[in-house]
């Protein structure tokens, strides 16, 4: 056996993972388990073992709902061949294989640290002595921007190579960012200081990354929960999704410098995250997800109160998005810039709401919908891959959200706090959970030694992915037009340096 | 045109009129109160995630309390928040609520630097830097500006450059990468210039305080004139410090 079978969110004893030689492990991954294009690699993440390190591979399987894991074990520093020459989708994971373990590969095209971790394997690579790709050319220039924007916003560099105002070649620098957020849930022993970090490793996907921790920390625990509250979990990630999906379409309008748009989906989040504050008491929905239980009973009133909020919100929403998306002006601006074509989307691996607006089918609401919800999902899909294309699915997006959270409040038992009782985590145990958060697919992974204790919690956010994307987005576009790019994808840094 | 004016009609009067008086929706949490009640001390204190409860007698550091709120639902009698939002201060020590008290934050007139309020009184243009934020309280700073809450009225404003700026708001617990450029944003600020934290993290660290990654050399350097606590802050809990600390509020 090359590889254990296992479904989204399922416990398996962390010995139960094959360790193949690095020799048979690179030919397996890319010949058995990555068959076709419905197969994506959704984790691969180190694991220190004494002197040396284990890798393990988590392939997705989208047609048969499915993950595959498999590892090798190779020694620190160690030389070998990579995957990537072979899928460019694994470069990021090999990139950060480098920084942390120093393992170097003979045929990676560019192992530029991921996030200047603490803990680095090479503290001599700092972000402030990192050489920048660079074209000699007298008739090229070199804007720099960054790490502190011009705006509120979290912090990155970005180094633009032009022609005149024509992008050549952009190079995104993060790291800017990094808390050392794994180490931590490591570190913090108590299930309420994880729960707390895990609704603070992005901000803007509270719901996301925190029910994320709590399904993959319930299957550590073997606890099972109630129907009530995992519906509870999808309605608030399908309220989340609604939120900033209306926040970001503000933002583009601002960046269009279009000012009606600007201010009328900013007038209309407000209600949206407000009703996140009469339901859980933070306008971020921080405080509402625990494992095992809830603090936030949904009840009938909060249900009557989000229909009343709603059927104010959509129509004067779908108003305004009609203005925008019938204005000439908008249009020209959005189409046919920052295009990311459908080729090359796979080709680099791309998730979520930004892989489907350029004719990728991957939404782990429908692949690995496992323990998660009831409603069977059928995800927005645009092909142009443009500015106009990720405008589009964010609207549509918000839109059939509100019609799942309609079906939700349908379906809904009665009122449940869940178990309050707290379990132990089980030894020797590995889980992998997968969510759909507005951004795209998240992933923990968490491993127990023979006492229960955990010992390493890796967490991947969509933008990991989909950075590489704006950074080719953006080529032969003008400068001008890359704050709606950027604004279009809206990565995250913090998600990203964690 | 016709359509344009449509739109306008359906959004309605969207605009908070009082910021000092408007109710925050919903079951926010506030500033807390701490009865007198006997409980079991060492459990409140032990479930706390960033410790930022103490003994004798019981209380809440607002600067370290992530506003998670399970310590009034472990022990409801002992522990309650209530919406007031307005929560910041010019010294660390008001941040801290001590059992029995329920008197309102404020802030310590005598200590707020005498040209803050001379010079910034009409008109305050702050940087905001982003040190390792997670990008919640920089939705709400960005927030403080939309047509509900309207910081502008009070002739404060978000510039894109320090060169502009009379101080910086730093959200974010400062990671090690952010220590240069949060100082040399700071230097670039023209004197005399202020420095405010908003949020948990910028405050204390929060969650992250013991995080290996971080480099809080800076808020050692520099005075701090107004701390804004919350996880993230609320738009109305910036907007009463600000207009407290440049002596705006009647
Ligand atoms: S609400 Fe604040 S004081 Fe209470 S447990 Fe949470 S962080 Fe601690």
């Amino acid at each position: 056996m090359h590889a254990i079978v296992i479904k989204n969110y399922q416990r398996i004893p962390f010995s139960a993972i094959p360790a193949l030689p690095y020799e048979l492990f690179v030919p397996v991954i890319l010949e058995e388990l990555m068959i076709d294009d419905s197969c994506h690699c959704v984790n691969y993440v180190g694991f220190p073992h004494n002197d040396k390190v284990q890798l393990i591979c988590c392939i997705a399987n989208d047609k048969q709902h499915t993950i595959y894991v498999t590892s090798t074990i190779v020694t620190l520093n160690a030389t070998l061949p990579s995957l990537t020459a072979h899928k460019l989708a694994f470069h990021i994971f090999e990139r950060e294989l480098n920084e942390q373990f120093g393992i170097q590969y003979t045929d990676h095209p560019w192992l530029k640290p991921v996030r200047y971790s603490f803990n680095r394997s090479d503290l001599n690579k700092t972000i402030a002595n990192y050489p920048f790709y660079s074209i000699e050319s007298e008739e090229l220039h070199e804007v720099g921007v960054g790490p502190i924007h011009a705006g509120i916003i979290e912090p990155g560099h970005f180094r633009f190579i032009c022609n005149g105002e024509q992008i050549l070649h952009l190079e995104i620098q993060l790291g800017y960012q990094h808390r050392g957020i794994e180490s931590l849930f490591v570190e913090k022993k108590k299930i309420l200081q994880r729960a707390t970090l895990a609704e603070n490793i992005a901000g803007d996907t509270v719901i996301g990354h925190a029910s994320t921790f709590a399904r993959v920390w319930e299957s550590l625990c073997e606890t099972a929960v109630s129907p009530a509250l995992q519906l509870e979990r999808t309605l608030a990630l399908e309220h989340e999704r609604i939120a900033i999906h209306t926040g970001d379409l503000s933002a583009m309008c601002t960046d269009l410098a279009y000012q009606l748009g600007s201010s009328v989906f900013g007038r209309l989040r407000t209600p949206i995250i407000n009703y996140f504050q009469e339901w859980t008491g933070n306008r971020f929905a921080k405080g509402l997800i625990r494992p095992n239980k809830t603090n936030f009973t949904f009840t009938k009133e909060l249900a009557t109160r989000w229909h009343e909020v709603i059927s104010k919100f959509e129509p004067d929403f779908i108003e305004m998005y009609d203005m925008l998306s019938d204005l000439p002006s908008a249009l020209a601006r959005m189409e046919k810039t920052g295009i990311v074509n459908k080729e090359t989307a796979q080709t680099i691996g791309m998730v979520g709401m930004a892989a489907r607006a350029s004719g990728l089918t991957r939404d782990i609401r429908m692949s690995h919908p496992e323990g998660w919800t009831t409603i069977s999902h059928q995800p927005v899909i645009k092909r142009h891959g443009d500015v106009f294309s990720r405008v589009q699915i964010r609207k549509e997006e918000a839109l059939q959200s509100i019609q799942y959270i309609r079906q939700i409040i349908e379906l809904l038992p009665d009122a449940d706090k869940g178990i309050t009782e707290e379990k132990d985590a089980l030894p020797d145990s590995f889980v992998i959970g997968l969510t759909e958060g507005w951004r795209g697919e998240i992933c923990h992974c968490a491993i127990t030694d023979k006492t229960g204790n955990l010992q390493c919690y890796k967490i991947k956010d969509p933008s990991l992915h989909n950075w590489l994307a704006l950074g080719l987005a953006v080529r032969n576009n003008e400068i001008s037009d890359f704050p709606i790019c950027n604004k279009s994808f809206d990565l995250s840094y913090c998600g990203n340096d964690l | 045109m016709f359509n344009n004016l449509k739109i306008l009609h359906h959004q309605g009067k969207q605009f908070i009129p009082d910021v000092t008086k408007a109710e925050a929706a919903g079951i926010f949490r506030g500033r807390p109160v701490i009865s007198k009640a006997s409980v079991n001390t060492e459990t409140l204190t032990e479930l706390c995630p960033t410790s930022a409860i103490t003994t004798n007698p019981v209380s809440i550091d607002l600067g370290r309390c992530t506003f998670c709120g399970e310590c009034a639902i472990q022990f409801p009698e002992k522990i309650r928040f209530t919406k007031d939002y307005k929560l910041s201060s010019n010294t660390r020590n008001q941040l801290i609520i001590e059992e029995g008290i329920e008197q309102p934050i404020t802030l310590d007139a005598d200590k707020i630097r005498k040209e803050i309020r001379r010079l910034f009184h009409h008109s305050l243009k702050l940087r905001q830097i982003s040190a390792g934020g997670d990008n919640s309280c920089e939705w709400e700073l960005n927030a403080v500006g939309n047509v509900n809450f309207d910081i502008g009225r009070f002739g404060i404003e978000f510039v894109a450059s320090p060169r502009h700026a009379d101080g910086i708001v730093i959200t974010g617990p400062i990671t090690q990468s952010m220590a240069k450029p949060l100082e040399l944003c700071y230097k670039a600020v023209p004197d005399p210039k202020i420095i405010i934290l908003a949020g948990v993290d910028a405050i204390s660290g929060g969650i992250f305080e013991e995080s290996h990654a971080l480099d809080r050399s800076f808020l050692v350097q520099y005075p701090i004139d107004l701390y804004v606590p919350g996880n993230p802050v609320h738009p109305l809990t910036f907007i009463n410090g600000i207009i407290q600390l440049i002596g705006l509020e009647s």
